[in-house]
C-alpha cells in the first residue's frame, strides 16, 4: 500500500493530512506555526506519521502547501492551498461548486469544477478584514477565547452593525459599542455578520452557487457557519474535518504522483 | 546568417532601445543645465508632432516617475510629496514628479529641465490637475487638448461620418491654437514643412510599431509585451517623429521579422501566451515578468502597449498634403483608441485571443490610478462570460512597493498556472 501526504502551513496553524492509495483519508494532525516555519511543518507531519502508526519511508509522495509550502523542506513539490481546497472540498462533497476557505489570514472564494480543477478564485487583497485575524482582534478586545466567540455570539437578539471593515480600527469599534453598554452577544454577532457580508462579495466575485463548501480554521466557529448561511439562505457544506481539507488536497495531488509514476510509458514517450 | 549577426540582430531592439533611452535623458540633463526650454508632455496624446516641429525638447513626467521606480527610489520621491502633503491615495507618478520638481529636477537618469510649457490630453483625469501644479509652480502656459472618445464601446465612428468630422473639426481648431501658443512661447513663426518632415518620421515609427505588435502572433512570440515592449513603447513616445525613432523602428520590425521567420522565441519554451492588462508593477518589474516566465508563462500582448503609446499602435499615417487637418484626424483617432484600450479594452482583448492564441488574460489593476483600473473586474466577467478565456486578477501598484505585496501576488499567480495546467491536461485527456 502506498501512501501520500500533504502539508498545509498556514500563516496562523500548521496542517497535515495523510491518504491511502485509494484516497482516503488515514490521519490528519493540527499545531500552532510559530515563528519558526520550518520545523511548524516537521511537527506537525511528525504528528500526522504517529497518527496513521506509519514510518517516514512508507509515505511515497509529500507535497507542501498554504504560505508556508517551500518551508516544507521534506515535501517532494508544492501546490498553492487555493488548488488544494479546491481538490480536498470536493473530495469530501463532491457536489462543491464554490468553496468559501476562511483561515487566519486570507479569505478566499473558490469556483471549481465537478473535477476538483479551479474555474477562479478570488481573495481579500492586503487586508485581513473579513478573515480569521477580524475575529481574533474582536476575542482579544473582549477577552475572550476564540472557541467561546461563536456560542456566545449565537445569543445575540439585537445584534449592533460593525462598520468598519479595518481588523485594527474594529477592536476599537468593539470597545466603543460595549462603551455604549451594548450586550456582548449582541456585539459579537455584529462581528460575525459583518464578516459574512465582506465574504459574500468575494464569492458573487467568483459566482455563486448553491453547493457551497466552507473550509479552513474558520469553520469551527458555529456563528460564522450560521452568519453565512443567513446572508446566502442556504445550506453549506461544512465538516469536522474542513480545517484539514488544504492539507487533504495537497495529499491527493501527491497521490495523483504516485498513480501517474505507476502509469506505463506512452509509445512516443518510449520513442 | 551567420551566428555573429544572429547575436547582433537578436536583441538589438532592447539594447539599443536602453541607449536612446539614456541619450534622451542626457539630452534633457543638458537642456536643464543650459535653462533652455522644454515642453511637458504625457503619453496618451503628446503632440510631440507640433512641439518637434519647433524643436521643443519633450519631457514626459510619467516616464520620469516609472523610472524612479524601476530604479528602486520611488519611496524617496513619494514620501517626499507625502511629507509635503499629498494624499498616499491619489496618482504616484503625480507625487513622484512634485517630488522631483522639490528637488529642482534630480532624478536617478539626470536633471530634468523646467516646462516652458505644458500640454496635455482629457484622455486622464489626472493630467489636468497635474498640468495645474506646474502652472502654479512655473506660472507657464498649459494647454489642453479635449479629444473626444469613444460614446458607446465597440462602436466607432470615422472619416466621412457627421459626428466624426465635427470631432475632427473640433481636435483641429484646437491644433491651431496650440500652433500659435506655440509661436508665442517660443518665439518662432510655424514651420509649416518642418511638420510635415516630422510627420513622415512619426509614419515611420507607427506603421513599424504597429507591425512589431502583430509579428507577436508568432509561435514562438518574439518578445515579451510587459518587459521588452515597454522599452519599445518608451522608444515610440520619446523618438516619435524624429529620424532616430524611424531608424530604431525600422531596424525593430527586421529585428522581429527574423526572429519570426527563424522561429526564435523570448522564452526558450513557452508554453502558455498571455495578455497583460493595465500598467506594469514596476516597483518590482522584473520579479513580476519571473512569477510568470518561471512556469512558462510570456505576455504576448498588452493594452498598455496601445493606450501608453497614445493609440499609436493602430498605425495611423499622416496625409502629408494636408499636415494640420491630417494631424487632428489621427490624434482624434489613435487619443480615442487609447481611451478604449482603458475603458472598452474587452472588444479588443476579445478579437485577440485567436489571433494572438491567447490562453490567459492577467488584470493588474494598480491602486494609485483608478483612471485605467475602474471597470476591469466587469471587463474580467464580460470576458470570461463571453469566451471562457482563464483570467487572473492581481492587484498592486505601478509606483508604491508599499501596497506591493509579493507573497500573496506569487500565490495568485501559482494558482492561476495551476489551474491552467489542469485545463490543459483535460484537453488532452478528452
Amino acid at each position: 500500500m502506498a501512501y501520500a501526504a500533504g502539508v498545509d502551513v498556514g500563516s496562523t496553524q500548521s496542517k497535515a493530512a495523510i491518504v491511502d492509495e485509494d484516497g482516503n483519508l488515514i490521519a490528519t494532525a493540527l499545531d500552532e506555526t510559530g515563528a519558526n516555519v520550518v520545523q511548524a511543518a516537521e511537527r506537525v507531519y511528525e504528528q500526522a506519521l504517529r497518527s496513521a502508526k506509519l514510518r517516514e519511508e512508507e509515505v511515497d509522495y509529500i507535497i507542501g502547501t498554504g504560505y508556508g509550502r517551500y518551508k516544507v523542506t521534506f515535501g517532494n513539490a508544492q501546490v498553492t492551498e487555493i488548488s488544494c481546497h479546491g481538490r480536498g472540498a470536493v473530495k469530501m462533497f463532491p457536489d462543491t461548486r464554490t468553496v468559501i476557505d476562511m483561515g487566519g489570514q486570507d479569505t478566499k472564494a473558490i469556483s471549481v469544477s465537478p473535477s476538483g480543477e479551479i474555474n477562479d478564485f478570488c481573495m481579500n487583497d492586503k487586508c485581513a478584514a473579513g478573515t480569521g485575524r477580524f475575529l481574533g482582534a474582536a476575542a482579544m478586545a473582549l477577552d475572550l477565547s476564540l472557541a467561546e466567540l461563536g456560542p456566545t455570539a449565537l445569543k445575540s437578539d439585537k445584534p449592533v452593525r460593525i462598520s468598519t471593515t479595518c481588523t485594527v480600527f474594529a477592536e476599537s469599534e468593539v470597545l466603543s459599542w460595549l462603551g455604549k453598554g451594548k450586550k456582548l452577544p449582541d456585539i459579537l454577532w455584529g462581528v460575525h455578520q459583518s464578516i459574512a457580508t465582506r465574504t459574500i462579495g468575494l464569492v458573487r466575485r467568483v459566482g455563486l452557487d448553491e453547493k457551497i463548501t466552507f473550509t479552513g480554521g474558520v469553520t469551527r466557529n458555529v456563528a460564522m457557519v450560521k452568519a453565512l448561511e443567513d446572508r446566502l439562505g442556504i445550506r453549506l457544506n461544512v465538516s469536522e474535518q474542513a480545517h484539514y481539507f488544504g492539507a487533504l488536497g495537497a495529499a491527493l495531488f501527491a497521490l495523483d504522483h504516485i498513480l501517474d509514476s505507476r502509469k506505463p510509458a506512452s509509445s512516443a514517450e518510449v520513442a | 546568417m551567420g551566428q555573429d549577426s544572429q547575436n547582433e540582430i537578436v536583441g538589438r531592439g532592447a539594447r539599443d532601445g536602453a541607449e536612446l533611452f539614456r541619450q534622451w535623458f542626457s539630452s534633457l540633463d543638458a537642456t536643464a543645465e543650459q535653462g533652455a526650454q522644454s515642453a511637458y508632455v504625457f503619453v496618451m496624446g503628446s503632440m510631440n508632432e507640433i512641439l518637434k516641429a519647433f524643436d521643443l525638447p519633450v519631457v514626459f513626467p510619467e516616464i520620469n516617475s516609472l523610472q524612479t521606480a524601476v530604479r528602486r527610489v520611488a519611496h524617496e520621491y513619494l514620501n517626499e510629496a507625502e511629507d509635503y502633503g499629498y494624499s498616499p491615495d491619489i496618482c504616484g507618478y503625480v507625487k513622484a514628479d512634485v517630488a522631483v520638481q522639490l528637488r529642482n529636477g534630480e532624478h536617478p537618469m539626470g536633471r530634468i529641465p523646467k516646462p516652458s510649457l505644458a500640454v496635455y490630453t482629457n484622455a486622464c483625469n489626472t493630467y489636468i490637475k497635474w498640468a495645474e501644479i506646474w502652472e502654479r509652480m512655473y506660472k507657464i502656459p498649459i494647454f489642453t487638448l479635449d479629444v473626444p472618445g469613444s460614446r458607446e464601446g465597440g462602436v466607432h465612428t470615422g472619416p466621412g461620418d457627421r459626428s466624426f468630422e465635427n470631432d475632427r473639426s473640433y481636435v483641429e481648431a484646437q491644433v491651431h491654437e496650440l500652433i500659435t501658443l506655440c509661436e508665442e512661447v517660443t518665439g518662432r513663426k510655424f514651420d509649416i514643412d518642418k511638420l510635415r518632415e516630422v510627420l513622415g518620421y512619426a509614419n515611420d515609427v507607427a506603421s513599424s510599431w504597429q507591425r512589431v505588435l502583430q509579428l507577436n502572433a508568432s509561435r514562438p512570440s518574439v518578445f515579451n509585451a510587459v518587459t521588452e515592449g515597454t522599452i519599445y513603447l518608451g522608444v515610440a513616445n520619446g523618438f516619435r517623429g524624429t529620424e532616430q525613432g524611424s531608424r530604431y523602428f525600422r531596424e525593430l520590425v527586421e529585428e522581429m521579422e527574423y526572429k519570426s521567420a527563424n522561429g526564435i522565441g523570448t522564452l526558450t519554451d513557452e508554453k502558455y501566451r498571455l495578455t497583460f492588462v493595465g500598467v506594469p508593477c514596476y516597483p518590482i518589474f522584473r520579479r513580476f515578468n519571473e512569477m510568470f516566465s518561471d512556469w512558462g508563462g510570456t505576455f504576448v500582448n498588452s493594452t498598455y502597449l496601445w493606450f501608453a503609446s497614445g493609440g499609436t499602435n493602430r498605425g495611423f499615417q499622416y496625409d502629408l498634403q494636408r499636415p494640420v487637418e491630417s494631424l487632428a484626424e489621427g490624434v482624434l483617432l489613435s487619443v480615442r483608441d487609447a481611451m478604449d484600450s482603458m475603458f472598452h479594452q474587452s472588444y479588443m482583448i476579445e478579437d485577440m485571443i485567436d489571433e494572438m492564441h491567447v490562453d490567459g488574460v492577467v488584470y493588474h489593476p494598480i491602486k494609485s490610478c483608478r483612471t485605467v483600473s475602474t471597470g476591469l473586474a466587469d471587463s474580467r466577467r464580460y470576458l470570461m462570460e463571453k469566451t471562457g478565456v482563464p483570467s487572473l486578477f492581481l492587484e498592486s501598484d505601478m509606483m508604491d512597493k508599499r501596497v506591493v505585496s509579493e507573497a500573496q501576488m506569487k500565490n495568485r499567480v501559482d494558482a492561476f498556472f495551476e489551474g491552467l495546467a489542469s485545463r490543459r491536461s483535460q484537453q488532452a485527456a478528452a
